[in-house]
């Protein structure tokens, strides 16, 4: 039982009595965006590993197939192939707000529209292993994307309920608790000096009616 | 307007400038962190970092954790998967829920 440092007044007793409505106002409230936060951050975590998974796959898969052609082209002819590289990609960057978190929303401009224009060679001197490996390089770019966006979504999210946790931990264990004995504490000690100065006060009249009278009252 | 960076070395990340993203070959780990740290404070939205060079710099990593940019994102290189992705993932769930309850482990 941990009591608050505040004066046993009525007027503190009034302050910590709305204090306390609003902590619990609050509690609710935190306790309700942490269980939709982790609602959606399960979500997402579960579309995460979906999406890593795949994208490691087409990946190796991509790797393979560039290990293919440069084990059939010569080592100058593939780089001279892929030095000067047609497409260029550009990042457009939103933001979507989810519970209050900031979480980037990102669309992928090309410099051509046309997203078959990504082989930046002569199709004459490179062996054809080299057209499927950019190909699926091209048909992971979407996927790419989506798993940053999501991978970084998660991050963000993780640190919010992380934080949002803390904060209904703290009210629900250390603030309103310490309210509710704070205010327990007050009223009793109202009540105490109330019926301490009622004592009094009947102690007194005795006095007075046994000064006035000689009258003891029995 | 934002770009798209991939670090990495240049055998595992070559491929990705046909699709017209930017690829910054690196050699050795101190070559790779002073790239990485001009990335993050350059006009990049998304880094792609082979795993290698993620699991090296996973100091600089951490360090974005909590902006909204630049995301980066390990993906596995020519010489295949070490695992980092899913334990950033697993790492994610650990912050979030407490416990790993979706990996297992």
């Amino acid at each position: 039982m941990a009591l608050l440092n505040v004066n046993p007044t009525r007027m503190q007793l009034t302050k910590l009595k709305k204090q306390l409505t609003t902590a619990i106002k609050g509690h609710r409230l935190l306790k309700d965006k942490r269980d939709e936060l982790m609602r959606r951050f399960l979500d997402l975590i579960k579309e995460n590993k979906q999406l890593r998974e795949e994208v490691e796959e087409a990946l190796k898969e991509a790797n393979s197939h560039f290990a293919l052609a440069s084990s059939i082209m010569k080592k100058e002819e593939l780089e001279a192939a892929l030095l000067a590289p047609k497409q260029e990609a550009y990042l457009e960057v939103s933001s979507k707000n989810v519970m209050s978190v900031n979480i980037p929303v990102f669309d992928v401009k090309t410099r051509t529209d046309d997203t078959s224009d990504i082989y930046s060679y002569g199709f004459g001197s490179t062996s054809f292993e080299l057209d499927d490996a950019v190909t699926k390089m091209s048909d992971i770019l979407p996927k790419l994307l989506q798993l940053a966006e999501v991978e970084k979504s998660t991050a963000l999210l993780a640190a919010e309920i992380e934080k949002t946790r803390r904060r209904v931990n703290a009210l629900e264990h250390v603030m309103i608790p310490n309210y509710q004995d704070t205010i327990k504490y007050i009223a009793m000690k109202l009540e105490e000096s109330e019926r301490s100065s009622r004592s009094r006060l009947m102690k007194v009249k005795d006095m007075m009616l046994a000064q006035a009278h000689g009258y003891n009252e029995e | 307007m934002n770009k798209i960076a991939v670090l990495g070395d240049i055998d595992s990340i070559k491929g990705f400038s046909t699709i017209g993203l930017d690829i910054f070959p690196c050699e050795n780990e101190t070559l790779a962190k002073s790239t990485l740290k001009r990335l993050i404070a350059g006009e990049y939205g998304i880094i792609y970092i082979t795993e290698y060079y993620a699991s090296l710099l996973k100091k600089e990593i951490k360090k974005t954790e909590d902006q909204i940019l630049p995301a980066i994102i390990p993906i596995p290189g020519i010489t295949g998967n070490n695992g980092i992705g899913f334990s950033r993932l697993k790492n994610s769930v650990e912050r979030a829920v407490g416990s790993d309850i979706i990996f297992n482990g």
